[in-house]
């Protein structure tokens, strides 16, 4: 997914002299195409995280359209005060990406597990939080992010995850809940946020179940959950990211307002395979550790 | 001397307090110690123009230090950004003018409140305009205790690193923060020499002195290769003498009979 973010970033660069790309002093062989292509947009801010989205606060208050780039927590909850306060209060055009998410670095340990910033981040006003599921979606929600004037966090995977989608979204919308596997009869859904995805797609290759993908955790386009709440008996939300505050929790969330204005007549039974309020300490590949925490349907 | 100037800190320093007492509010204090490096700021040095305060080649002026809000506020009714009348409403129900310093207040560059913020962001728009090849020069005044910030020190490193001699910091070195003397809590010393060893211009001034500000303001406009701070030793409650290094007027706000001392000895 980070190939795909920035080959996307590159294109949009060329024809977007705005785009400005920070890095925490990573992103070592992913990152260079853009710095080499465009040095004076790109800028290495070194291991210092609070100011570099302070810096990018104060590029995006001169016009820019600024990327920060880095792993998983430390462009989030490492400066999670500055997103909220420079960034997102001052509504600025800044970007937060970050690589890794979930169990991506699996055996680096809990330092590298990203597993709690889908909550923070959907807590904080202006923020439209993404976390697309394969490399088609990731190259979608980046190419929506340059036309996007405001906070956003770009929850990639890190590298070689399997492409899921056929076609290329093109028509992606901000919210939108992504159907990925139709069939006929299917009495119970799949919503998939992030990487995972492509195991519910192979997991449930014989079985009569339709499969979405939410590649915008905030914000949830509610005409499309009200259509899987009036369609599916069952629906299961799964997801690389803690129980509480996650994806899941913001589904039910959605389900409980719509059911309180009326716009469900049922609420939904929603089965939720996340992290139970846990970390993982033990090595293991990013698919051992899905397992070792229970995240399997 | 410039009257200007002088006048200018007068009616920031009487401003202040009015508002303080009004609102019962807290943090006159550390608003009144860097009420001359506004005042000059604001008369010899900052290249606005407060009826268009959007106007691209304005110079930017942060104030980090958030909570001593109501001196910047002060400063900006009287250059005519809003009208002083507008300030009666400061931390009244609705009203704009919050305890903390906030960016939909004309004049206003960034909301300020949470410490150690200020200086990263002056660095992102001066190294902006550095790129953009923009003439315009960023200031930004930090309080001393935020200097405890690791936030501070990442971007004392990143400004020399760039070379921002566009960027100007002025610490306002009243030496007591929150719950103490700066020696006593995180000693900040020997600052100058450690401002020298990040590789930054320093100049240390008396931050009452409106000439030497000056002189410390043309020596930042004279750099051209390292950004700069100057380190303006200032006095806590400057201008009111119970108020003067004390601890408490972080915090107190002025009764009565106080409020009409202050004013009397701050109009003279």
């Amino acid at each position: 997914m980070r190939t795909a973010f920035i080959k996307q970033l590159v294109e949009e660069a060329a024809i977007n002299e705005k785009i400005f790309l920070i890095v925490g002093d990573l992103g070592y062989s992913v990152v260079e195409q853009f710095a080499d292509r465009y040095p004076a947009r790109f800028l290495n801010a070194g291991i210092a995280e609070q100011n570099m989205i302070g810096v990018a606060a104060g590029l995006a208050q001169e016009g820019y359209n600024v990327y920060v780039y880095s792993i998983g927590n430390f462009p989030t909850l490492r400066c999670m005060e500055q997103i909220r306060y420079d960034v997102a209060y001052h509504n600025l055009n800044v970007k937060i990406v970050s690589v890794g998410a979930g169990y991506a670095y699996a055996s680096l340990g809990a330092s590298h597990h990203a597993t709690e910033d889908l909550g923070m981040m959907r807590t904080i006003p202006n923020m439209v939080v993404c976390s697309p599921g394969d490399p088609v979606e990731a190259r979608a929600v980046t190419k929506i992010s340059t036309f996007y004037a405001g906070p956003m966090y770009l929850r990639l995977g890190k590298a070689g995850e399997a492409v899921v989608h056929t076609d290329s979204l093109s028509d992606l919308h901000i919210g939108d809940i992504v159907p990925v596997v139709q069939k006929a009869n299917a009495s119970r859904a799949i919503l998939a946020s992030g990487s995972i995805l492509d195991y519910a797609v192979k997991h449930e290759r014989e079985n009569t179940t339709d499969i979405y993908s939410i590649p915008f955790v905030k914000p949830l386009n509610r005409e499309i959950l009200c259509k899987i709440a009036n369609t599916y008996k069952e629906i299961t939300v799964l997801e690389e990211h803690q129980r509480s505050c996650g994806v899941g929790a913001a589904v039910i969330e959605q389900f409980s307002d719509l059911y309180e204005e009326g716009k469900i007549s049922l609420f939904p039974k929603v089965h939720r395979i996340a992290i139970n309020d846990r970390f993982s300490d033990v090595a293991g590949t990013q698919f051992y550790l899905r397992e070792y925490n229970g995240l399997v349907l | 001397m410039s009257k200007e100037s002088i006048e200018l800190a007068k009616k920031i320093r009487k401003t202040s307090v009015e508002m303080v007492y009004k609102a019962h509010a807290s943090h006159i204090g550390g608003a009144l110690s860097m009420a001359d490096i506004l005042a000059v700021l604001y008369s010899d040095v900052l290249n606005q123009k407060p009826e268009k305060p959007d106007w691209g080649k304005r110079d930017r002026c942060l104030l980090s230090k958030g909570h001593a809000c109501v001196s910047f506020y002060a400063v900006l009714a009287h250059k005519g950004y809003y009208s002083v009348e507008a300030l009666d409403t400061y931390a009244q129900n609705g009203s704009a003018f919050l305890c903390h310093t906030t960016h939909h207040v004309p004049g206003i560059e960034i909301s300020a409140g949470s410490l150690g913020h200020g200086l990263p962001i002056a660095c992102g728009i001066a190294l902006g305009a550095k790129i953009k090849g923009e003439e315009f020069k960023t200031y930004v005044i930090l309080g001393d205790g935020e200097m405890d910030e690791g936030s501070n020190w990442e971007a004392f490193l990143f400004g020399a690193h760039h070379k921002l001699s566009n960027l100007c910091v002025i610490i306002d070195y009243n030496k007591i923060q929150s719950f103490g003397n700066t020696n006593d809590v995180l000693c900040l010393e020997p600052l100058e020499r450690k401002m020298k060893n990040f590789n930054w211009n320093v100049v240390s001034v008396d931050g009452h002195d409106h000439d030497a500000l000056r002189q410390a303001f043309e020596a930042f406009n004279c750099e051209n290769e390292k950004p700069t701070v100057i380190i303006a030793h200032t006095i806590k409650g400057k201008g009111v003498s119970f108020m003067e290094n004390s601890l408490a007027w972080h915090y107190k706000s002025p009764d009565e009979e106080q409020y009409k001392q202050a004013i009397k000895e701050i109009v003279g």
